[in-house]
């Protein structure tokens, strides 16, 4: 049996009396094209919080390349291989957008400045190296987020809303970076609400609601689902 | 780097030069002091410019040093370097624990903290009668002074040279990965913590780098003013100057807090000696918040916008 | 230089270590004294705890009452009315301040918290230099016919004053709460602090209602600055002292609670009359700051808090 790259187990968070998330369970397998789902305030972003370091966890276990994780403050999940957007993009405002890269490279991966400069033409954002990032768009924004998680090379990339307020164009453009990506074997974990993109992509979904799973299987099933449908739609 | 060695020995040999050119002893009483503010003013930096936390007690870390030196020259009578080694372990130690408490919180809870060191330690000094309690203690001047001809001139090369230590070890810091990581934790520290960071082992590094170089410039404080007590050590005007001076130079370079420390420094002489020490301190405090509030990049910020040609 | 007035005892012979009647009294004391600083801070409960603003001048703002209530006692003026006059002054007062350093320092960018900290610490200096410069450093105090006359418990003889500051405080803090949970504005000002967007969709403009905080958190310091003159001389160089005060009661509290903040103020008044009793006055000021960073190292959101 193969060990699975990440394993969430009876995971809770609690803030004050209000329960984020209830003994969630998951497993993300090595090279696995996960998404995860949810209205808003089901406790996603919390999840990834939890799992990134963030937030410290009530209860439960994480477990990470086979190590238990929970407990170790968030840059060392980092450079053990945990990479993360933020929803609202966290730019380090007085850098330019080479310099966002630049301290992930050199904190976690290690890496040359060519590095950092691929990965900006991957994304579109070869031409505003030198731009101050506090001076970007929005969805220039959400694009440094994800350069800049890329450039910590991880194991586990959580892209969390990355593909927000993207034109169709630049979703599809998003998208194809996360195949590429995960075709040289970095597992990904995607949280969006387009859910045209997270059907396309995802290979596995689970569906939160309330910081509870309630649907977990393959896109096709995610959708017939009359939990998940009513979750969206409201009871 | 080696740009930089060139320039702090022609520092230090202009300075050794100066007795040759001044033969009043004032300037160099004077010089002294706007040295000490760009130790001061440059330590600060480290912290406050550099990782975002600000220091409201200034005072304490630099009261330490003078403390701490003068304790260890009545019990063992040592000699000006080591006090200032000594001096700079306590207060580093000072700014390590002070870093302990509180840099694992919001960065007010830091602010709030070291007014709270600086209010307890005056306390402490107050009632410990070993090195004077309230009342001071007088230090006598150590008669033979090396190299140079009085004991004020040597005090200021010794000033000379703490601040190009302190220039130094900060132009380090700045440039190196250190530095950029600090910056991260500056702009945005939760990123910085998820791009690798070791937010907590940086921001205790720089507290206690800046107490070090703070507890430095105090410890010859005693053998300059051949006298010490706990109002002028802890005096607050050391904390606001100290915050001041980067402020109004530029927090993001170096050379920010040099140029603060040597213009206020210099104004400051000339106010308190023909107006008065309470306008010079209330100068100061209202050319702070003018600062923050019109110019946050300081005095550098806005020669980049009157003069754009350089990048950095 | 601590304004922590003491409960006298009938006749004392030196200390005597912790006994009952001693330690009975340093309660009392405590709870009179808690009372008080729950009312110097409930105005930072407001700024800090609900608008977050990092409002390090706010013990200054409470010395500048208080010299402003020294200034009306001159013309005859009985302090507590002082206090009261001053209320709408020092509201508008807070409104520009408020108006000022949301429109300079509420925005996006690097330095943001480092700059609102680093203003408010030069307003407090400029405040506290100001003082100086206008009444000197020597203290100043108030006089009224509830200050210097004492009241007796069985044995205790109870400082007038005391009382009259605790009636105040009470007063104040539950004008306060029910300020907040019974009007719309209040009520606005409490949703204010928890979402912004969603009152912002309901129409409302979250920057005047958060001004419209400040000015009543401003105004507190009116009557508490009254409190602080009538309680015991004031200097300028207190608000150093009262820094580590307001902020252990506002944080104990728990950020935003009123109530908390007379629960937190009692507890901490408690200890702090405890601790002087028993450890003398050096030590008073530093039973704030412990209890503040040991709240912040076991249960940071407070008693109260969310």
């Amino acid at each position: 049996m193969s060990v699975a790259l990440l394993q969430v187990r009876e995971l809770s968070k609690n803030f004050g009396g209000f329960t984020a998330l209830d003994k969630v369970n998951v497993e993300v397998a090595r090279g696995e094209r996960f998404g995860l789902i949810g209205p808003n305030g089901s406790g996603k972003t919390t999840l990834i919080n939890c799992v990134s370091g963030v937030l410290e966890n009530d209860h439960g276990s994480i477990q990470f390349d086979g190590k238990e994780i929970s407990g170790l403050p968030a840059y060392q999940r980092t450079r053990r291989g945990i990479a993360r957007s933020f929803q609202i993009p966290r730019p380090f405002a007085s850098m330019s957008v080479l310099e966002n890269l630049l301290v992930p490279l050199e904190y976690v991966s290690h890496g040359k400045v060519e590095q950092a400069h691929d990965i900006l033409r991957q994304i579109g954002l070869a031409d505003k190296a030198e731009t101050r990032s506090n001076q970007l768009s929005q969805v220039e924004l959400r694009k440094l987020e994800l350069a800049r998680a890329m450039a910590a090379r991880p194991k586990l990339l959580i892209s969390d809303e990355a593909m927000a307020g993207l034109s169709s164009n630049e979703v599809g453009e998003v998208l194809e970076i996360l195949f590429k990506l995960n075709a040289t074997g970095i597992t990904i974990i995607m949280i969006e609400h387009i859910m045209q993109a997270v059907m396309k992509f995802s290979q596995r979904i689970i569906c939160l609601d309330a910081g509870r799973i309630i649907c977990e299987g393959t896109p096709q099933t995610i959708v017939a689902n009359p939990e998940v449908q009513k979750a969206y739609l409201g009871a | 780097m080696t740009r930089f060695l060139v320039g702090a020995i022609a520092v230090l040999a202009l300075a050794a030069s100066m007795p040759f050119v001044f033969q009043n002893e004032y300037f160099f009483f004077a010089g002294y002091v706007v040295l000490q503010l760009i130790v001061m003013a440059t330590a600060w930096n480290i912290l406050g410019g550099y990782a975002g936390y600000v220091n409201f007690g200034s005072g304490a870390f630099f009261a330490v040093g003078a403390y701490t030196a003068v304790a260890l020259y009545k019990a063992f009578a040592l000699p000006l370097g080591l006090q200032i080694l000594a001096g700079a372990a306590a207060s580093g130690l000072l700014g390590f624990g002070v870093g302990l408490l509180t840099l694992r919180l919001r960065g007010i809870f830091f602010s709030i903290a070291t007014i709270a060191v600086a209010i307890i330690l005056e306390t402490v000094v107050v009632n410990w009668a070993y090195v004077g309690g309230a009342k001071g203690l007088p230090t006598l001047r150590p008669t033979d002074t090396p190299f140079f001809a009085s004991h004020t001139v040597w005090l200021f090369f010794v000033m000379a040279v703490l601040a190009v230590i302190a220039v130094g070890a900060a132009r380090y810091v700045e440039t190196s990965w250190i530095g950029r990581g600090l910056r991260a934790i500056r702009d945005n520290e939760v990123a910085a913590e998820c791009s690798g960071v070791p937010t907590l082992k940086l921001k205790l590094g720089a507290a206690t780098l800046s107490g070090a170089l703070m507890g430095a410039a105090g410890a010859p404080y005693a053998q300059y003013l051949s006298f010490i007590e706990p109002t002028s050590a802890f005096s607050l005007t050391h904390a606001v100057n100290a915050l001041a001076m980067p402020i109004i130079g530029g927090m993001g370079h170096w050379i920010g807090p040099v140029i603060g420390a040597v213009l206020l420094g210099s104004v400051q002489q000339i106010v308190t000696v023909t107006i008065s020490s309470e306008i010079n301190v209330l100068v100061v405090g209202v050319m702070l918040v003018v600062f923050v509030v019109a110019a946050p990049e300081g005095i550098i910020g806005l020669f980049r916008k009157f003069f754009p040609a350089r990048k950095r | 230089m601590t304004s922590s007035p003491s409960i006298k005892h009938g006749s004392r012979t030196g200390r005597q270590g912790l006994d009952g009647q001693l330690l009975f009294e340093a309660v009392v004391a405590g709870i009179l004294l808690g009372c008080f600083y729950a009312a110097v801070s409930v105005g930072l409960s407001i700024s800090f705890g609900l608008l977050d603003v990092p409002h390090v001048a706010h013990p200054a703002f409470l010395v500048l009452g208080a010299y402003a209530t020294y200034l009306l006692t001159t013309f005859g003026i009985d302090p507590l009315l002082a206090g009261l006059l001053l209320m709408p002054v020092f509201f508008v007062f807070g409104l520009g301040v408020y108006q000022f350093y949301y429109s300079t320092f509420e925005g996006r960018g690097s330095d943001q918290g480092l700059r609102g900290i680093a203003f408010f610490f030069g307003i407090a200096f400029i405040v506290q230099v100001g003082l100086i410069l206008a009444f000197g450093v020597d203290q100043r105090l108030v006089d009224a016919t509830y200050i210097g006359t004492s009241v007796e418990f069985g044995e205790m003889r109870v400082p007038q004053r005391m009382l009259v500051a605790f009636g105040v405080a009470l007063a104040l803090t539950g004008t306060l709460a029910l300020y907040l949970s019974r009007t719309f504005t209040g009520r606005a000002i409490k949703a204010v602090a928890q979402d912004e967007g969603a009152l912002r969709l309901m129409g409302a403009n979250p920057v005047r209602i958060k001004r419209w905080a400040f000015g009543i958190a401003t105004a507190t310091c009116a009557i508490a600055g009254a409190l602080l003159i009538i309680v015991g001389p004031v200097e300028p160089g207190l608000d150093r002292l009262y820094i580590g005060r307001t902020f252990c009661v506002v944080v104990l509290a728990g950020l935003g609670s009123m109530s908390g903040t007379l629960v937190a103020g009692l507890i901490l008044g408690i200890a702090e009359s405890v601790v002087l009793t028993t450890a003398g006055t050096a030590w008073a000021p530093a039973v704030a700051f412990g209890i503040l960073l040991l709240v912040l190292g076991v249960r940071p959101a407070g008693l109260f808090g969310r």
